[in-house]
């Protein structure tokens, strides 16, 4: 395994929220452990609710209440490894856009409407590069937005003008323009039809390569994580429950949620008969006890619902959560 | 098919003026769309966004009126309703399900209200045991029960149940045809095939009729029997899925299907792909509206439109293939 650049150690972040008294806690992120590594795709798969954008809120260091980290630690290799949940907001803020970038999902609400797209750079530019001046600024800006193949004239029309995958895409060139070692990209593919979707993944694979760093890919759609990722981390109720390389995954699945995940995909070309995962998701306020797959779970046994199964290595990295296959069984 | 024919949309247009009151522009929203669907059919509309699928389904559903064209309902032209009696007979026969379950029930509502208002307003049932029986019966019809919804806000269902709730409401009026425009795109890909089966489900047991609206082409091949490829208000190519999706003939079409992402980590897009970066452009140009971006683009496509060319069992919109005729 390569270098390590974000290394996650059971990290606990959950949601307080009081009404009249009463305490009601959202376990979103709980006990998680896994690491990055320098130069590869990372893909964070999971439903909705499952926890995915709230671990990656802890990681860019956006913890707001009624977010609180209860226990964990989070270190980037490029911020002299120090954990970044201790630090002042000032600190992790010089470490923002420059060791660590996020792409958000809707970048209608992230560019501002009233301002030409030329503006939102230099804004940006200006609020966390104070030193260097205007026309270096420009040459920056046109220098990035030519490397990633975006047209020069983008700058001077307003976000309404543009397509929604051009939108999402000078977004994508906005938030990469410091050259970070880690970009976050929170679905940014949701909302979006299959040929643009193509298209600003094959960006994002185009600033990979070019520079050479590392890139986490949070979405559900499984069959885009198949598509680009390298590794894959799948999540459920706040918890990673199994994780390895993209091909192992797709391969051999071990846990039975990873196999639901994706034989329910359909394919051009297979009429056969597709399932959904039986039940609906887990309310992350109660979660089921032992290990919380259990109550969809078709090969549950009777520990399951007892206690908790840990994160084991099977092979090569793969790691699994289930007693059936830690046992030893046939799973 | 031409018997059992159910709606029939003949060169159906919209076109909306856009810019300043000095500077107007045509833009042609959907042009000259034309296409059948049969009783007991599932006929997907795919495109990206803005090709005008919407705007279709906003015409067909009556909400918009058509710039020109007509749309055959049964033999009756619902362009042409004047009357409230013949349009409530439309809008039980016709009923729409839309994308994002979570903004079509207001979050202050309980969902089970919605069923019982259906009812009502349209007269289905008038008494308070018959609205129950009604709604239990098409709750049932869609994997659901009363007991799991009564008393819910949306919140507290998952967008798969949600959606499903919604093509229950939209059976109340026991329709022919659901307009369901981009019903899966909002959920969570999970959830996604639990919605996709109802359709297919309801279509074989109740002999429904769909117009499925969706960019996803990997459940259109899975739930329908034909589509019609939109791009920029055209029709461009059309025919049984199987054929279209197996060996698309336009090049739109083809660069859709080699841009769905294949769940499978063997395959990887070689590639890149060129994608249109202005809208409007594309809406008011002249020639076919794919000319910026096709990689076999000839003299002809920038100048004149393509008609439409019958070939292998579909109609496709091409110079292509006018030119091998």
């Amino acid at each position: 395994m390569s270098e390590q650049i974000v290394t996650v150690r059971n990290l606990k972040a959950y949601y307080l929220m009081e009404s009249y008294g009463i305490e009601r806690r959202v376990y979103a992120v709980d006990n998680v452990s896994f690491e990055i590594c320098k130069g590869e795709i990372l893909g964070i798969a999971g439903e909705s609710g499952c926890g995915k954008t709230t671990l990656v809120k802890v990681l860019l260091g956006i913890i707001k209440p009624p977010l609180f980290v209860m226990g964990g630690e989070v270190r980037y290799a490029a911020g002299d490894g120090k954990n970044i949940l201790t630090l002042r907001e000032e600190e992790i803020k010089g470490m923002r856009w420059k060791i660590m970038s996020y792409i958000p999902q809707g970048s209608m609400s992230v560019l501002n409407p009233l301002r030409k797209i030329k503006d939102t750079f230099q804004d940006f530019m200006e609020a966390h590069q104070p030193d260097i001046d205007r026309t270096s600024f420009n040459n920056i800006i046109k220098e990035h937005l030519l490397s990633l193949g975006l047209p020069l004239e983008v700058l001077n029309l307003y976000p309404h003008q543009l397509s929604g995958g051009m939108r999402q895409r000078v977004t994508i060139a906005l938030s990469t323009i410091f050259k970070p070692e880690v970009i976050f990209a929170d679905e940014p593919t949701t909302a979006l039809d299959v040929v643009v979707q193509r298209g600003v993944l094959q960006l994002l694979q185009k600033i990979q390569k070019q520079s050479n760093n590392t890139l986490v890919i949070i979405g559900h759609d499984m069959s885009i994580h198949a598509r680009i990722t390298d590794r894959i981390a799948i999540m459920y109720a706040g918890k990673i429950i199994e994780m390895g390389d993209t091909r192992d995954i797709f391969s051999i699945p071990l846990h039975p949620y990873t196999r639901y995940l994706i034989n329910s995909l359909p394919r051009i070309g297979d009429k056969s008969y597709k399932t959904s995962i039986p039940g609906t998701p887990p309310s992350l306020t109660d979660p089921p006890t032992g290990c919380r797959f259990h109550p969809r779970c078709p090969k549950t046994i009777y520990i399951c619902s007892k206690e908790e199964p840990p994160l084991i290595e099977i092979k090569d990295g793969h790691k699994v959560a289930c007693f059936k296959v830690s046992n030893g069984g046939e799973n | 098919m031409n018997n059992d024919r159910l709606l029939s949309v003949k060169e159906l247009t919209k076109i909306f003026r856009v810019g300043s009151l000095l500077f107007k522009k045509d833009l042609i929203a959907v042009n000259k769309v034309s296409f059948d669907i049969a009783n007991q059919e599932i006929f997907t509309l795919a495109g990206e966004s803005g090709s005008g699928k919407s705007t279709f389904a906003r015409m067909l559903l009556g909400l918009i009126k058509p710039t020109y064209g007509n749309i055959l309902y049964k033999g009756i032209d619902i362009t042409k309703i004047k009357s409230a009696k013949e349009w409530l007979w439309f809008t039980k026969e016709v009923q729409p399900i839309f994308q994002d379950p979570f903004e079509t029930f207001s979050p202050l509502n309980r969902v089970d209200t919605y069923l019982y208002d259906t009812a009502f307003n349209y007269g289905i049932a008038k008494r308070k045991e018959d609205v129950y029986k009604v709604v239990e019966e098409k709750l049932n019809a869609v994997g659901l029960s009363l007991k799991d919804i009564q008393g819910r806000y949306p919140h507290e269902l998952s967008g798969g149940q949600l959606q499903r709730v919604s093509v229950a409401r939209a059976l109340i009026t026991e329709p022919s045809l659901l307009v369901a425009d981009e019903p899966v795109s909002m959920i969570d890909a999970s959830l996604r095939m639990s919605v996709v089966n109802l359709f297919k489900d309801l279509k074989e047991r109740f002999g429904l009729s769909v117009l499925y609206i969706t960019h996803d082409l990997a459940t259109a091949y899975y739930i329908s029997d034909r589509i019609g490829v939109m791009l920029r208000g055209n029709i461009v190519e059309l025919g049984p899925v199987e054929k279209v999706l197996n060996e698309p003939l336009h090049p739109y079409t083809q660069i859709l299907k080699q841009s769905i992402p294949d769940p499978d980590p063997e395959s990887r897009w070689e590639e890149d792909i060129q994608l249109s970066a202005f809208d409007i452009k594309e809406f008011t140009m002249a020639g076919c509206k794919f000319s910026n971006r096709c990689p076999f683009v000839m003299d002809i496509c920038r100048e004149k439109e393509p008609h439409n060319i019958l070939k292998d069992e579909r109609t496709v919109k091409c110079h292509l293939y006018s030119q091998s005729l």
